[in-house]
């Protein structure tokens, strides 16, 4: 397969991306508003082409300890599910990032808490950056604002799984998993030999040939003082991951007295909010994190003796707000906006807001 | 240029199938395309609606306050979107479903009776593609060519043979809407 433009809903994007980038195995279970993605590969019929595996598992809790199982040989394995679903992985989730297995997680979240309701909501901000599961671990979290952004994300959380022998997670929400738009699809690469995942993965578990020592994928270590040196290790990992891997976008900042800082699909309508400002003669810009861990906290930090406030506006009723709060350590007002429980902003409400919270 | 459209009715009306179809006819006109369907627990007789944005630069926000056309097939929607015309804008829609007459002067309104001409093409299923007509011809943002390819696009091979059903149905839009 080459290049080819299509018009795509996100998580129809994200399946193609997965195919094209010669993923080994896709293990999920069905929950709006991300269902598309599991639906588009068993239409797709990758096992006929590609040989990869998709596997609708029994539950969530099934499906992420097949992607502990698979990511333990080497292969290029993933879920996906929704909010209530993500949390049901969270225990296979901590196991895989204690196992330092590479893998990829997408999560299209829905308005919470409990099943709540199926429309977006970007309420699970803490439970991916935060930990979630159990332990000192951390996810590498991107986070998609476009269909094109669900499929080159497929492709970048991969890297940075096996970059970093770290699972990936996609960070989306049900607007940028259910709209459609244009999408170019990277050509299709075949997926790994065992040869190749042989020499680029030797921890893996894929068959003990004779001479060499077995390879053990386990979280579990019950001499307390070689956890804390896996710890240790790992956190050297995760400050490497903090010192390479932050990505953000800037709109209208460099002359910004006020700025929004917004992720995923609340970025896409704080843009036109920025528009909107800037007719209007108001100079504001915009921030986007597009990795929430790594947080672009220098970045942030940097704004802080230039800009008179911060507006954080996202759909949960306020988490990202503190990590812009510690970026900028006090230095200017931060304030935060959002809707809840699936409700979403307008450009006008932003705007709104920002005026009556920070200008006013 | 830039459009900002909003479709909405009924569940089964076809609301988000026509707004995918002007979604391709887009996407065929090289244009930067999104359409951002309400995904709620909607069904046959339930309201839906989608919006979407035809624009020859990226577009930002999918979520928007105010549209500069609203296609609305039902009252509920017509309560709901009326309002949301930017001044100047088009509001269209179709005489079978609505009862109570629009209020505003600001916008130019449209009445395409789409309901009525499937019943008498014997196709429901025409209405649609009927009310997309009225709009190309209010507003021709995409070539009639592009709709048809962006059908072709959007229709498994299987229905392909319905595609010139499709294109008299538009032709049909074209020819009775009217202005209000």
């Amino acid at each position: 397969m080459s290049e080819e433009i299509k018009l795509l809903k996100g998580n129809e994007a994200i399946a193609h991306a997965a195919i094209r980038y010669g993923t080994d195995g896709y293990f999920g279970y069905p929950i709006t508003p991300q269902s598309e993605i599991m639906e588009t590969l068993m239409a797709e019929m990758p096992w006929e082409t590609t040989g990869m595996v998709v596997l609708q598992a029994e539950s969530e809790v099934a499906a992420i300890n097949m992607v502990y199982g698979g990511a333990g040989t080497g292969k290029r394995v993933m879920t996906s599910s929704s909010s209530p679903g993500i949390s049901l992985k969270l225990e296979g989730i901590s196991y895989i990032a204690g196992a330092e297995l590479p893998c990829l997680i997408v999560n299209v979240m829905r308005g919470g808490p409990g099943l709540g309701t199926i429309q977006p909501s970007q309420a699970d901000y803490f439970q991916t950056v935060k930990g979630g599961g159990h332990g000192d671990y951390r996810l590498i979290t991107l986070a998609p604002s476009s269909v094109q952004e669900m499929a080159d994300f497929t492709e970048l959380g991969f890297d940075l799984a096996f970059k970093y022998s770290n699972p990936s997670m996609i960070l989306a929400d049900g607007i940028v998993g259910q709209m459609m738009e244009k999408v170019v699809l990277p050509p299709a690469r075949p997926r790994k030999t065992d040869e190749e995942i042989s020499t680029e993965s030797p921890w893996a578990a894929r068959g003990k040939t004779t001479g060499r020592k077995p390879n053990i994928i386990t979280s579990l270590e019950l001499d307390a003082a070689a956890m804390e040196e896996n710890n240790l290790r790992f956190q050297a990992k995760y400050r490497k991951i903090e010192e390479n891997e932050v990505r953000y976008e800037e709109f209208m900042c460099d002359d910004a007295e006020y700025l929004l800082i917004a992720f995923g699909s609340s970025a896409r309508i704080c843009q036109k909010a920025v528009e909107t400002a800037r007719a209007e003669g108001m100079k504001l810009g915009l921030l986007r994190p597009i990795t929430l861990w790594p947080f672009p906290t220098k970045a942030i930090a940097g704004y802080a003796g230039r800009v008179k406030g911060m507006l954080s506006v996202e759909l949960n009723a306020g988490q990202m707000v503190e990590d812009v709060r510690l970026a900028v350590e006090g230095k200017v007002k931060v304030e935060h906006y959002g809707r809840l429980g699936g409700i979403i902003f307008t450009p006008d409400e932003i705007l709104a807001a920002l005026k009556e919270k920070l200008i006013n | 240029m830039k459009q900002e459209i909003i479709i909405a009715g009924f569940g089964g009306q076809g609301v988000l199938s026509m707004g995918k179809i002007l979604a391709y006819s887009g996407l065929m006109e090289g244009k930067e395309v999104t359409w951002m369907p309400s995904y709620g627990p909607e069904q046959r007789g339930g309201t839906a609606n989608v919006t979407v944005i035809l624009s020859d630069q990226p577009i930002s926000s999918p979520i928007l306050n105010e549209y500069d056309i609203a296609i609305v097939l039902n009252q509920p929607s017509m309560d709901k979107f009326e309002s949301k015309v930017k001044p100047g804008g088009i509001l269209i829609y179709d005489g079978y479903g609505i009862h109570n007459p629009v209020k505003r002067n600001d916008i130019n309104v449209y009445r395409v009776d789409a309901m009525d001409a499937a019943t008498e093409m014997k196709n429901e299923k025409a209405f649609n593609m009927i009310i997309l007509g009225g709009l190309l011809k209010v507003v021709p943002m995409v070539q009639l060519e592009n709709v048809l390819l962006g059908l072709k696009k959007s229709l498994p091979e299987r229905h392909h043979k319905l595609i010139p059903m499709n294109e008299a149905a538009i032709r049909k839009g074209m020819e009775i809407i009217r202005k209000v």
